[in-house]
């Protein structure tokens, strides 16, 4: 009986056990699946959850309701990967020895690399949104706050989900404007990068949402500490960006399991090849959604293309075969602009976010890169598609694993 | 578009960044950085080695990374690059700048 070991039940690992279920024969395989944490998070309902459009009921779930049967599931920390040894070490002294090993494990926010960052303002005045906790903070924070400025913040790059704080601050300003409190708002986007937008075709496409929106842009920030006494980040230019409500986005980091085994690269990310989804120090070492170092965004969608891609070559190198070069680091997301709308952008290593319909040429019925209530409802309705198709391994009908040119203006018409 | 660097025609987008990376050498990086009033002394030139290196890796430039890698101290480079030193020193280097998917 051969092992394949799927290190966490995230987006990316439960994909992973689903597809591989029905693919590897059962009496030749165990596949088994290992998370510390029982609960599932829905993480794109985050965005929502401080401005009570989700409830909290609606972005979490029991994780193990996902996992298919005849994969063996535990709840259990890891402590540790010994590749040379082919097994991994829980907490609880478990041994698993694994023919093959699936690193599914994520990133996560570590706010404790900012000076003053995590201090006695955490959850006070400074709040992120990329945890359930945060989220929720900060929801209980805006139903009673009266206002004054509000600084959506990155941290470094790269971070997952890279469109949320702007996406953040679009939802912020139409917060405020329902409540009737706009005007006692102040929002500043600050990023380390030299603008909101950075693509030239996305930038020319959505400044307008900036100005429209009032919301001003502090660019090349690249914060050092935060002076949590004066209410104010500060970085490594001695620039200074004053705030009242501090919402940022912490340093994105893999897991610590990374760091310990010595898999990691500095952040904590396992190199791996970005085309084919193997390790590239370990042959029957595989990685698939956040926990990787490839160039590709970590997003939930691209892990939902890589699990297609990664599905096949694993089945590939059981049989000996040569892996394919598959994935071309393509990405499918909504971004809500507010008010009821939103954008829809599909994209991938070498095709920047352009305008156009999707999936169908001319009819869509999606907008690319444009504004519409349909791309809206296309993104809560993903949340359906989300707990119902893609954690189960079901393909998404008409949207290819990897990134089709149909119905793109890839050339400018001027 | 096009644009003489050096005595000879270079690749570069509407910001003035190399198109293509296979163009460029230290002369070509050399004139970039006088054009931004930079003078390039070994320590420029030992940055500039650091980020094409990221670069060639495809592995993400930050200014953490920078300090991490012991390169140089943070306060140094934004002397040696003032005004956006990720922004001025990818340029100079031939590399594209720091960028999200949008």
């Amino acid at each position: 009986m051969k092992n394949l070991v799927i290190l966490g039940a995230g987006t990316s690992g439960t994909m992973m056990a689903n597809h591989l279920v029905s693919s590897l024969p059962k009496k030749d395989w165990k596949i088994s699946i290992v998370d510390q944490f029982k609960t599932h998070y829905y993480q794109p309902g985050f965005l929502f959850l401080p401005f009570d459009i989700y409830t909290t009921k609606q972005v979490k779930k029991k994780g193990s309701k996902f996992l298919p049967k005849g994969v063996s599931y535990i709840q259990e920390k890891i402590d540790l990967i010994e590749p040379e040894s082919n097994k991994v070490l829980l907490a609880d002294g478990q041994e698993l020895p694994y023919d093959i090993l699936i690193v599914a494990t994520g990133t996560k926010t570590v706010p404790e690399e900012i000076e003053g960052m995590k201090g006695p303002k955490w959850y006070k005045n400074i709040f992120d949104f990329y945890t359930y906790e945060g989220a929720k903070a900060l929801r209980d924070k805006f139903r009673t706050w009266e206002g004054g400025k509000l600084v959506v913040h990155i941290t470094e790059m790269p971070i997952k989900c890279p469109v949320a704080p702007l996406e953040f601050a679009f939802l912020a300003d139409s917060y405020f404007k329902n409540k009737g409190m706009r005007d006692k708002v102040d929002i500043t986007f600050v990023t380390p990068l030299d603008g909101a937008f950075t693509k030239p075709r996305a930038t020319e496409a959505l400044h307008y949402l900036l100005e429209e929106k009032d919301i001003k842009e502090v660019t090349d920030f690249n914060i050092e500490r935060v002076d949590h006494e004066n209410n104010k980040i500060i970085d490594y230019a001695d620039t200074e960006v004053e705030y009242d409500l501090l919402v940022t986005v912490p340093t994105n980091m893999g897991d610590p399991l990374l760091e310990r085994s010595g898999l990691g690269d500095d952040l904590n990310y396992i190199p791996t090849n970005k085309a084919t989804l193997q390790s590239t120090d370990h042959e029957n070492i595989f990685a698939i959604g956040d926990a990787t170092n490839i160039p590709a965004s970590k997003a939930g969608s691209v892990a939902h293309f890589e699990a297609e891609i990664l599905t096949d070559n694993i089945l590939r190198y059981i049989n000996g075969k040569e892996l394919k070069e598959d994935f071309d680091g393509h990405a499918n997301c909504f971004i809500e602009t507010g008010g009821g709308k939103a954008l829809l952008i599909d994209f991938n290593y070498t095709t920047e976010p352009v305008e156009g319909t999707f999936p169908f040429p001319g009819v869509g019925p999606l907008r690319l890169l444009k504004e519409s209530r349909m791309n809206h409802m296309g993104k809560l309705a993903f949340r359906w598609i989300y707990w119902n198709m893609l954690l189960k391994g079901v393909p998404i009908p008409f949207v290819d694993a990897k990134m089709s040119e149909k119905g793109k203006q890839l050339e400018k018409t001027q | 578009m096009k644009k003489i660097i050096a005595d000879r025609e270079i690749d570069v987008n509407e910001e003035g960044y190399l198109v293509d990376f296979n163009q460029w050498d230290k002369e070509v990086g050399r004139t970039l950085a006088e054009e931004h009033g930079i003078s390039m002394s070994d320590k420029h030139w030992d940055v500039i080695e650091y980020l094409q290196d990221k670069y060639q890796k495809e592995e993400p430039l930050s200014i953490r990374g920078i300090k991490k890698s012991g390169v140089i101290n943070i306060k140094e480079f934004y002397s040696l690059f003032p005004g956006g030193p990720l922004k001025k020193s990818t340029l100079i280097a031939g590399i594209p700048k720091p960028k999200s998917c949008i």
